[in-house]
Formats: C-alpha cells, sequence, structure tokens
C-alpha cells in the first residue's frame, strides 16, 4: 500500500469529520458513516469518494480497519499523531504556558 | 394500484421464518410450498392488513455477489420502522441479535442495524417528534 504521510491525510475537512466520527464511535462500516456525515456535518459526497477519504486515512495509518461478521469496519488510530506532538512539543515555558492555558483547546489545536 | 407485498432475499427460508417470526415477532400470513421453495410471506402485529414481507429464496446467481457487497460496506437494504429504537435494540440483544451499528442519533431519525442471520443487514429506524 502507498504510505500516505500524516499532514495530507488531515489537511481535508471531509476527512477530519470522518476521524471526529470514528472518535464518537469505532467500529463503523462505510454506509453509518456516510449517514453521519451528511447529516451531522452536511457533507453528501458519494460513497465512492468517502470510501477514497478512508482509503488514504488508512495510507496514512489513521484508521485501521476489520471484518466483523461479513462487514468491514474501521477504526480510528490515533498514534501516528503523536509525531506532530513530538516535533513541535508544547512549550512547558511557564510564560508561554500561562498564554496556552488562556486559549481554547491547546490539544484540540496542535491535532488540528 | 398499492404496494402489497416487498420481499427480502434470504439463505434459508425455513431459519428466516424462525428469526422474522420467533425472534423479530413478525405474524406468519402465508405458507405456500412451492416444489424445492415456498411462497413466505410476513406481515407486522402491529399492522397485519398491511405490507406483506416475502422471504424470497436467494437462490440466482446475481443475488449473492449483490448481497456480498452491500453487507461488506455495511449497508441495510431493508428498513422497518420502530417506536423506540432503544427499547428494540435492547429487546433484540438480549435475544442474541447481533448489531452493525447500536443506536445512532441522526438528527430527525434514530436509526441502528443489525443482522439477521440470513444474510441481510436490516435498520431499524424511529422518527423523532418534531419540535
Amino acid at each position: 500500500m502507498i504510505h500516505v504521510d500524516i499532514y495530507r491525510a488531515i489537511a481535508d475537512r471531509t476527512r477530519r469529520a470522518i476521524l471526529d466520527e470514528l472518535v464518537d464511535r469505532s467500529g463503523q462500516s462505510l454506509f453509518e458513516l456516510c449517514a453521519r456525515l451528511i447529516m451531522k456535518h452536511g457533507i453528501s459526497s458519494s460513497r465512492q469518494a468517502i470510501s477514497q477519504h478512508l482509503d488514504v486515512l488508512e495510507a496514512a495509518g489513521l484508521i485501521r480497519t476489520r471484518r466483523e461478521g461479513r462487514s468491514k469496519l474501521h477504526w480510528f488510530e490515533g498514534a501516528p499523531l503523536e509525531a506532530i506532538g513530538k516535533r513541535w512539543p508544547i512549550s512547558t515555558d511557564e510564560d508561554i504556558s500561562q498564554d496556552v492555558d488562556t486559549s481554547h483547546s491547546t490539544d484540540e489545536d496542535i491535532k488540528e | 394500484m398499492r404496494i402489497n407485498w416487498t420481499s427480502i432475499c434470504v439463505d434459508d427460508q425455513e431459519k428466516a421464518l424462525r428469526f422474522y417470526t420467533e425472534t423479530l415477532g413478525f405474524r406468519l400470513k402465508h405458507n405456500i410450498p412451492l416444489g424445492e421453495h415456498a411462497w413466505i410471506t410476513v406481515v407486522s402485529e402491529e399492522d397485519p392488513e398491511g405490507t406483506e414481507l416475502v422471504l424470497e429464496p436467494a437462490g440466482h446467481p446475481a443475488v449473492v455477489p449483490f448481497r456480498k457487497a452491500l453487507v461488506k460496506d455495511g449497508i441495510p437494504y431493508t428498513a422497518f420502522a420502530v417506536d423506540d429504537v432503544g427499547a428494540e435494540h435492547e429487546r433484540l440483544v438480549a435475544e442474541g441479535v447481533r448489531f452493525v451499528q447500536p443506536p445512532t442519533d441522526l438528527g430527525t431519525v434514530i436509526t441502528a442495524v443489525f443482522d439477521d442471520t440470513c444474510g441481510n443487514l436490516i435498520q431499524i429506524v424511529e422518527e423523532k417528534a418534531q419540535t
């Protein structure tokens, strides 16, 4: 499989929404993901397009898939995102970290 | 013209009849032997004069890849309306039914998807009261 780097993988609104939904519930089918994307995010891409987004996320190691019964289900895999935090660590300097603490959701901002 | 019958293809008609009546709670309406297979229909207890669901044998070669592809992607080709998805989910899980998707709030509806053990995924849908 072609490797996709995580920066490219998360540089797309639909793919970020897919990850949001898989964090909300692990082990979803393509059908469930498509239903959540259209109903909760207003993303009405075709199943084929969503399937291609899933391939990109899987190639970046951000999702895992497994057969359960006869269905293929998808899981979020957060480990590759740790590379971002390692590359640009959150400052432990007190003056800076105080500023950071007053802003909203520091971890989320860094992961995004 | 009325929509009186709708069909679902099942791996095994006798097994399907048990699942659709004993587990899901539908009522047998017709069971007419036709050689190797039978013409079997079930109806809802809540609407016995309503649309009949035909439990069709999945014998045609085209049915096999068609259903396989749908189930792989988690697509329920058939959906039933229920008053309370949460209560039905609880009841069916207690009966040993495997859900591919637990009750999920999608805004205007709550849905869940289960395996009918006969080669199909079935969606149950609760329409939320409009506020």
